[in-house]
């Protein structure tokens, strides 16, 4: 899913505003790019692939307290190259990016971390699985059983994740296309953790259990040059899980593609049209108007729901500022999710 | 003779040429004389005085006070004349403003280095100046500033005294006043007056009158 | 109606172009000075902006390692420990600078260089961009790195990412200190859990090398202040001037029946036309004196703190404003009373300007008063109050007071002297020049805030000249200094001077908290160099001997000051504790100092080794000795410092400084003179009835020109006698006040009385040639001018 595609050539702010979001529809060059079939594999696959331009790590969490209160967390790291290969020391063309974040109905704390590739700041080995920028770090003996952990300057968090299913894989087999011309990417998700642990908040330790969704994915141009942004959703409801997402386009259409997720991990991939995200409500957050209450369907699955954030003020104020937080979801089906909103900024 | 003034002529440039305002005046005066000089506004009477005091110089003719023609003298010559020979009395500003009442009276005669202490204070106690010896002259009347005036030019005992209408901005009575004094004083020194007056009351008091008619003696 | 009386008011200038000259002359003059002088102060201010943006010095934390360099490891250890901390790898290139941060984690990024552009941001990432101004890269070696003029960058350095200088520079995998960003994470371990041996330095507010800077700084503001009050008394001097020379056409426009207000906006609208030229010409003449004066002041700075200025100046739109604002406002300042007075004035009024009366006794208490409130008040202070905002009151203090004091205190000088005369003469001249004091006070005030402040910055700048050299005296005592790349090197270095010099001796210092204040530990080997050098401020009986013997250590005046050490008491260093047996002087360093013998620095911080040294020599062989060490040995240039040569550097850049100050002290002495020019001539109309009366009875005009100058010089030798206690008294507030507050240090004051008498010359020169030309006009006043006070009304 496109969505996640939060790239931070970022340090580059005039990429921003160029072309698609943060420099994600600019022109491949030399790098590699997914093809067909997509063949994985693992563990070595969860590591980096230099030669992509962009790729991620990217974990959020719908959780709750003793009392039942909601909270999301987010922990991402993403990678972008200036050019394809490793490299070597400070000349590394590889880039590091991790973004925090923690979402209590009335509070939303973030922060963000950025590292050079090839000396040893940031990165990710396969197995053991670690990756880590700074004093964060995801890492475990393999996929399934991980420990996480982030800081900032007013929050930390301290998780334990087990994988209670297998890794699903969107679109073609883990081959994800994102645009009418064919952009695509590598993608595949492990939706199945089970997540504890202890968010240290400036109000108090709280303890937390509750499900996580790890989202893979690399690519070299995943959008196309006339798309703007995403709205990405990943919903959990009862007899399945769906993960879809809507490209806006400069000309006001949409491109939509979904993962329809059986409770044993099995798959259905959507084309686009499938999937339809409609926004009901806007929030002012911090001058822009965000959609934060949103009419969301998969008619093939009943699904007919209408998805509203847990605190509407969720902002990324990151390199590359965007919205990402907890959902509730209401209507033929009931449950919670993710929602994440690029290009509004 | 005191002074003798042959043929003096003095032209001013005027907007459409020069303008003659003395044209070949002559006459005399001995010591102790006193001399009314009359004639219209613009008759050129104050300029006939600046010429015989030294205070400008005429463009023919000569001066000669005590015999000497002071048409011939340099600036610094004709200062001489006028710290050493001639006492001048305008209508206004004659006074030294920075300086008090006793200090301007003595100015003069100390310039001309002959200060007489006691003949100051008989003047300013004739001219009854005596409570405003200390003052400054803007603190005085108009009245008692030409009093001032007039004590100022005898205490240095000049030959001659020259009067530009010293009473022309006082009342009448002040006017005859001060005159007295001033005749009473020109006396006892023995020195000349020649003054310029409007006033035919003032002109009578005076020994001798001269007429002036366009630039010339009538 | 509106066009005839502002043609019949415009009449006034065309017949009398001078007065319009010198009225503009007069606000253009004073705008120069104070638009040049903050030309000066705007440049040097961006400069050390750019220069702290730069280094990143006193604005956050540092982390350093005695010996200079972290390992890059240790770094990450410490990013991976939650240490939000970014490297800094810095060397020189050839002698210049250069300066590698990360630009990805640098907290203030790559300084000002600007980097809104991705593909340059990616350049510098992956291939390295020098960036610099141009000054700089025009000095620079060929490198086989893409160049780039960043104009913001201080001068002398380099800026690029840290990867590229450690390729240059041969210093792969390391680093010489982290900046430590001011936001850290919550769970964040002691520094001492993962890296023992590094330093914490917390920003220190109060003693970074900003503020140091602003020592020489500080006498750039109080010259701008003065100039300032310089200005503003002679802006009302040329807008008294206009006024007084036009009240007939005034006059005679209302009598005509011109409308009151209207000719009062007529003349406020023409004033401020005016006042614009004339302003946008000071501005125009200020950026000249501040573009002549620049290259100096740049050179002064760097050669003094090692802070650069670009020599170049760009018109910075705070001060060609404030130059405008200055002469708008000072106009508008100078003309509201005036035309507050105008409006006022009965229509029959005379039209001659009313003759100086004695001045009325109400004000003049009140003045005085004032004035003495004033000094009191900066009495006060200077015992009581410490605090540099307290400084610069006791300096304002002092010198408002001083300024109000001037005309009454001339004025019993010159009535004392009117008491003393004995001749006729001497009696006028002294009544006379009194009676002048009212009209003269403006312009005079503004001579006696011109001389006192070159008193008292000249004053400043000498000490602080004598100070330094004995102080490079002292700490440049060998004669040669020679620098070793590495251990390895300094060890065949010392081999190879051995048996060539007298003595070598190693300069080993360490980063220390002494008392919490960060300072360095230097450990000199025992040698008659530093005991008869050395001088200390204050010591205990046999300092020098019981220090060698281990016994304590000497500590600098900053130190002492700012942790109240004194003389027998206990400091810590390298965990053992010293007596303190000697203060020394330190002028210009930021940082406390201590000094412990060589071998007792060895036992402390034998990691340690000195890679510096001073070597004694015979100075004659200095010169063979650095070719041979360059050809033979093959120590690089940059490595060897000839102390002759720092002296004299030291000297040319103390004479620099003293040739801006020279530049700004003749250029406020010129202005304070125009001044007094623009008061004589407006005097010299209202003149004529004062003496024209003394001219009738018997004085030359020549002579009354003569004595005109001889007022104006007695007038300038007064104010230069006032001048001079109070330009003492600022310097002294400036040395043994301002500076102490300001950076801890007291400069020792010295005296110089030739200094003093040249400058009386100058202002006096001022006084006579503002002087010559009113008198030369009142000698060749026609004697009909003189004869028209006593026949008719002017
Ligand atoms: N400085 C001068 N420049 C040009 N013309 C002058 C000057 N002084 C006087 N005059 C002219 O000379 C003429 C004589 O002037 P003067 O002052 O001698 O007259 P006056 O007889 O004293 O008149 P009044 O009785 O009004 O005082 C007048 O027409 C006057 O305008
Ligand atoms: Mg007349």
């Amino acid at each position: 899913m496109n969505a996640r595609l939060l790239a931070f050539l970022l340090l580059i702010p005039s990429l921003l505003s160029a072309q698609g979001f943060a420099g994600l529809g600019t022109a491949t060059e030399d790098f590699a790019t997914p093809q067909r079939p997509a063949i994985f594999d693992f563990p070595k696959d969860h590591g980096p692939h230099p030669d992509y331009r962009i790729e991620w790590w990217y974990l959020t969490a719908n959780l709750q307290d003793a009392d039942g209160t909601d909270y999301g967390l987010q922990w991402t790291l993403f990678r972008t190259a200036l050019a394809p290969g490793q490299g070597d020391g400070w000349s590394s063309p590889q880039l590091w990016m991790g973004h925090a974040a923690v979402t209590t109905p009335d509070a939303h704390f973030v922060t963000e971390r950025l590292s050079r590739g090839g000396i040893g700041q940031a990165g990710v080995t396969p197995d053991p699985f670690e990756a880590w920028i700074d004093d964060w770090q995801l890492a475990g003996p393999d996929f399934d059983t991980l420990t996480m952990t982030a800081s900032g300057p007013d929050f930390a968090y301290d998780m334990a994740l087990t994988a209670q299913g297998p890794l699903v894989f969107h679109g073609d087999d883990g081959y994800s296309v994102k645009s009418a011309e064919g952009q695509a990417s590598y993608y595949y998700s492990q939706p199945f953790y089970d997540i504890e642990g202890t968010l240290a908040l400036p109000t108090g330790d709280v303890a937390v259990t509750g499900q996580a969704w790890l989202d893979r994915e690399w690519s070299s141009q995943p959008l196309s040059e006339d798309q703007t942004g995403w709205d990405w959703f990943s919903l959990s409801l009862g007899d399945g899980k769906l993960m879809g997402f809507r490209l806006r386009q400069t000309d006001g259409t949409h491109y939509t593609a979904a993962t329809w997720i059986t409770p044993e991990g099995q798959t259905t991939p959507y084309p686009d049209g499938a999937f339809q995200a409609e926004p009901l409500a806007t929030t002012d957050v911090d001058g822009r108007d965000v959609p934060t209450r949103w009419q969301v369907r998969l008619p093939d699955r009943g699904v007919d729901v209408t998805v509203d954030a847990i605190n509407p003020q969720a902002w990324m104020d990151t390199s590359v500022p965007y919205w990402e937080g907890p959902v509730t979801i209401t209507g033929s089906h009931t449950g919670r999710g993710y929602l994440e909103m690029t290009g509004y900024d | 003779m005191l002074l003798t003034v042959t043929d003096l002529t003095k032209t001013y440039p005027g907007p459409d040429g020069d303008i003659t305002v003395l044209n070949g005046i002559s006459m005399s005066m001995g010591a102790g004389e006193t001399l009314a000089l009359t004639g219209e506004s613009g008759s050129g009477k104050s300029t006939l005085l600046h010429l015989v005091g030294g205070l400008d110089q005429p463009d023919g003719g000569t001066v000669e006070i005590d015999g000497t023609d002071i048409g011939g003298l340099d600036d610094a010559g004709r200062a001489a004349v006028r710290r050493d020979s001639v006492g001048v009395i305008f209508q206004q500003f004659n006074l030294i403003p920075s300086l008090t009442v006793a200090s301007n009276i003595a100015f003069q005669a100390r310039l001309a280095g002959r200060e007489d202490r006691a003949w100051n204070d008989s003047l300013a106690n004739r001219m009854g100046l005596t409570a405003q010896l200390t003052k400054y002259p803007e603190q005085l009347s108009g009245g008692q500033q030409q009093r001032v005036a007039i004590a100022r030019t005898l205490a240095a005992k000049p030959k001659l005294v020259l009067a530009d209408e010293p009473t022309g901005n006082l009342d009448e009575a002040t006017a005859d006043n001060v005159m007295s004094l001033m005749l009473e004083l020109v006396a006892e020194t023995n020195a000349a007056l020649l003054m310029v007056t409007h006033s035919e009351r003032l002109a009578a008091r005076m020994g001798r009158r001269l007429h002036l008619r366009a630039g010339q003696v009538a | 109606m509106t066009r005839t009386g502002l043609l019949a008011l415009l009449s006034h200038w065309r017949r009398n172009p001078m007065q319009l000259f010198t009225l503009i002359v007069g606000l253009s003059l004073a705008t120069a000075l104070w638009s040049g002088v903050q030309a000066v102060n705007a440049e040097a201010r961006a400069s050390y902006d750019a220069a702290a943006e730069t280094l990143g010095e006193g604005q956050f934390a540092q982390i350093t390692h005695p010996s200079g360099t972290i390992d890059q490891a240790t770094y990450v250890a410490l990013r991976r420990a939650g240490w939000q901390v970014s490297p800094v790898t810095e060397g020189r290139l050839d002698g210049i600078r250069l300066i590698g941060l990360d630009v990805l984690t640098a907290p203030g990024g790559l300084g000002p260089v600007d980097l809104s552009n991705g593909d340059l941001t990616v350049e510098v990432m992956l291939n390295g961009v020098l960036f610099a101004t141009q000054d700089t890269l025009d000095r620079l070696p060929p490198v086989d790195v893409t160049t780039r003029a960043a104009p913001d960058v201080a001068p002398g350095v380099i800026l690029t990412d840290v990867g590229t200088a450690q390729r240059l520079l041969g210093l792969d995998g390391q680093l010489s200190r982290l900046i430590v960003a001011p936001i850290q994470p919550v769970t964040q371990p002691p520094l001492a859990d993962i890296a023992p041996d590094l330093t914490l330095r917390p920003p220190q507010a109060g003693s970074d090398v900003a503020r140091l800077t602003d020592s020489f700084h500080l006498n750039l503001t109080a010259f701008g202040l003065l100039s300032f009050a310089v200005g503003i008394f002679i802006v009302q001097g040329a807008i008294g001037l206009a006024f007084e020379q036009r009240r007939p056409v005034i006059r005679t426009l209302r009598a005509l029946g011109f409308p009151l207000r209207r000719l009062v906006a007529l003349i406020a609208a023409e004033l401020l036309v005016l006042s614009v030229i004339a302003g946008a010409i000071g501005v125009g003449l200020g950026y000249i004196v501040a573009a002549a004066l620049l290259p100096d002041v740049a050179a002064t700075l760097s050669g003094l703190y090692g802070a650069s200025v670009s020599g170049t100046l760009q018109l910075r739109p705070e001060w060609w404003l404030s130059g405008l604002a200055i002469a708008v406002g000072g106009t508008g300042l100078a003309a509201s009373a005036s035309l507050w007075k105008l409006a006022r004035m009965p229509l029959l009024a005379s039209a001659r300007p009313r003759a100086w009366a004695m001045q009325a006794g109400r004000g003049r208490i009140w003045q005085a008063v004032a004035a003495v409130a004033l000094l009191a008040l900066a009495g006060l202070l200077a015992w009581a109050a410490d605090g540099l905002v307290a400084g610069f009151g006791m300096l304002a203090a002092l010198l408002i007071g001083a300024a109000l004091a001037l005309p009454l205190i001339l004025d019993r000088v010159l009535a004392f002297g009117a008491s003393r005369a004995r001749s006729v003469m001497a009696e006028w001249f002294w009544a006379d020049t009194r009676q002048q004091l009212p009209g003269l006070s403006l312009a005079l005030m503004a001579l006696l805030l011109a001389m006192a402040a070159n008193v008292g910055v000249s004053t400043m700048v000498s000490s602080f000249r004598l100070t330094f050299t004995g102080f490079l005296d002292q700490r440049l005592a060998s004669e040669f200094y020679v620098y070793a790349d590495d251990a390895e090197q300094a060890a065949a270095l010392r081999e190879y001077l051995a048996p060539r010099v007298d003595k070598i001796l190693p300069i080993q210092s360490a980063n220390q908290d002494i008392r919490d204040i960060p300072s360095e530990v230097f450990g000199p080997t025992p040698h008659a160099t530093y005991r008869d050098n050395w001088l200390f401020l204050q010591s205990a009986p046999d300092a020098w001997p019981r220090i060698e013997a281990g016994e304590g250590t000497a500590i600098n005046e900053q130190l002492a000051r700012r942790a109240d050490i004194a003389i027998g008491d206990t400091v810590t260093i390298g965990g053992t504790a010293f007596e303190v047996l000697g203060i020394y002087g330190d002028y210009g360093n930021p940082i406390g100092q201590a000094l412990i013998t060589e071998a007792t620095f060895e036992a402390l911080f034998p990691d340690i080794t000195p890679l510096r040294f001073g070597v004694r020599m015979d100075p004659a062989d200095v010169t063979p000795l650095s070719i041979a060490l360059r050809d033979d040995f093959g120590l690089a240039e940059a490595n060897m410092i000839n102390q002759a040569g720092i002296k004299a550097f030291s000297l040319e850049v103390f004479d620099r400084t003293f040739t801006v100050t020279g530049a700004l002290n003749v250029l406020t002495l010129a202005v304070a003179g125009f001044a007094i020019l623009m008061s004589l001539l407006t005097l010299a109309t209202m003149r004529l009835p004062q003496l024209a009366p003394v001219w009738a009875q018997g004085l030359t005009r020549a002579r009354l020109g003569r004595v005109e100058i001889l007022r104006a010089v007695l007038l300038a030798l007064l104010t230069a006698a006032l001048a001079l206690p109070l330009g003492l008294a600022l310097a002294w507030t400036l040395l043994a006040v301002v500076n102490v507050e300001a950076f801890g240090w007291r400069l020792p004051m010295f005296l110089f009385p030739w200094d003093y008498a040249r400058l009386a010359v100058f202002a006096v020169l001022a006084a006579v040639l503002a002087a010559l030309w009113p008198a030369r006009k009142l000698a060749r006043t026609r004697p009909a001018d003189l004869l028209k006070v006593f026949s008719n009304e002017r």
